[in-house]
């Protein structure tokens, strides 16, 4: 596992999740406030680890939990119930199509949400829903989508610029190398 | 081999979620505080990038403008000095009338500024983050507002920062009283999800006789919130529930879109 990608996944993580914190204007030109967490949980399902998968979920949602009024701890298991799957079947996904990217983002940001809401009402928590709810759910979503392909050029770029590449295996083998001394006759 | 690692690290991760969800309220926010103080560098750096464009714009402000606006403040501080000298010479009236008939003596309520640091990421919660916490006296239950009026009250509090629950939050109900003649009073609840600048009063008398433009200001009933803050104004009014009662639109005086000081309530 290279420890840059982690290392610049849970960076992300942190400003993004610092940015919602701060940034007002989505919520006064949207009506709703866009969480990337998703979007990102995607990138780093289809590119990294299961350890990193593990560590955005917990960190992530622990960042996220701590600026909001969200019991500590809601969001780890949404983020993880997204990113978990996606990275067992990766494989069979086309990742570097950004058709792809896109859906998965907008399938994720939908569930994110989605399972949060259920995890706090299942807790007796008293929620603002309504109506406007949907709207700021397809926000999130749209926004979530169209953020995949972003996080993706974003990282990738990161990485080939930043990051390093492992080191490639030597085709030298000792148990194959060719005895080159004059025979005996 | 592989994929038993990874299970093991899915289990941890929810086992992770699962200690941090059973813990009290009390460690919570704890753990909070401490989570939040990663970000201090990143606070830090945010309020001096809001401050550069004002300390560069008083940089090229010219002297003129500044002559002309310390002019208006000496003139504005001498009308506040006369009203304050009004004002002490009615409290001290007041004051003996309240002993005449044996009222109980009304202390005045002080003022703590505080700024809004941070907003809830999360839709369905309306609360914000201010920079003051138990270090400056705050606890929790202490009302919260601006110059234009009530905005809501303090849920949690931690050493440095506390978090309110803005009205229009279902965890901020506010008893309210409009200022008609049969002074109607019910209870203030959240509004619409989209629009922050609209709240419902509910409970209100079958009988009552709302018009649009009436003030609403907060009854004293319930204990956390003092009498007399401006809520906001009647929108419109209709009976529900078979006109079992009436139930309003309010219009908040407070801006919650744009909070950046609040003034924090301390008995």
């Amino acid at each position: 596992m290279n420890l840059f990608q982690t290392i610049s996944i849970l960076l992300f993580a942190f400003f993004a999740v610092f940015g919602e914190a701060t940034l007002g204007a989505p919520r006064h030109w949207l009506g709703a406030q866009v969480d990337l967490l998703p979007a990102l949980m995607i990138y780093t399902a289809l590119n990294t680890g299961a350890t990193t998968v593990a560590l955005l979920a917990v960190l992530g949602g622990i960042w996220f939990d701590t600026f909001s009024a969200n019991p500590l701890g809601i969001s780890i298991l949404p983020l993880l119930v997204v990113g978990w799957p996606v990275t067992l079947r990766r494989d069979l996904i086309l990742r570097d199509l950004p058709f792809a990217q896109f859906v998965l983002g907008a399938a994720a940001s939908a569930v994110v949400p989605a399972l949060t809401l259920l995890l706090l009402l299942s807790g007796g928590a008293r929620l603002l829903l309504g109506w406007g709810t949907l709207w700021q759910w397809l926000v999130m979503i749209a926004v979530g989508a169209v953020a995949t392909p972003f996080i993706f050029s974003l990282m990738t770029w990161c990485r080939r610029t930043l990051g390093y590449e492992p080191r490639p295996e030597p085709s030298f083998r000792p148990d194959r190398e060719i005895q080159r001394s004059r025979r005996k006759l | 081999m592989l994929k038993q690692q990874n299970y093991l690290v899915l289990g941890a991760a929810v086992i992770v979620a699962l200690i941090l969800l059973s813990l009290p309220t009390r460690a919570t926010s704890r753990l909070k505080l401490a989570f939040g103080s990663w970000f201090l560098p990143l606070f830090g750096l945010a309020s001096a990038g809001q401050q550069l464009p004002a300390d560069l714009a008083d940089c090229v402000l010219p002297r003129r403008e500044l002559l002309l606006q310390i002019d208006a403040l000496r003139r504005e501080n001498q009308q506040l000095k006369e009203q304050q000298v009004q004002s002490v010479a009615i409290a001290r009236e007041n004051d003996q009338l309240r002993s005449l008939f044996n009222w109980q003596k009304q202390s005045p309520w002080k003022l703590k500024l505080a700024k809004v640091v941070m907003r809830d990421p999360a839709n369905w919660w309306r609360t914000v983050q201010i920079d003051a916490g138990t270090r400056d006296g705050l606890r929790e239950n202490l009302p919260v507002r601006t110059e234009a009026g009530l905005i809501g009250r303090i849920s949690s509090v931690s050493l440095t920062h506390a978090q309110v629950v803005l009205v229009g939050d279902q965890n901020c109900r506010v008893s309210a009283l409009v200022e008609n003649p049969a002074r109607d009073m019910g209870v203030l609840m959240a509004g619409g999800t989209l629009d922050t600048s609209l709240v419902e009063l509910t409970y209100l008398a079958s009988s009552a006789n709302l018009k649009p433009g009436q003030t609403v200001i907060t009854s004293g009933l319930g204990g956390i919130f003092p009498k007399g803050i401006p809520i906001g104004q009647i929108v419109d009014a209709q009976p529900v529930e078979y006109g079992l009662y009436t139930q309003a639109r309010v219009k908040l005086n407070a801006n919650l879109g744009s909070l950046e000081q609040v003034w924090v309530l301390f008995p």
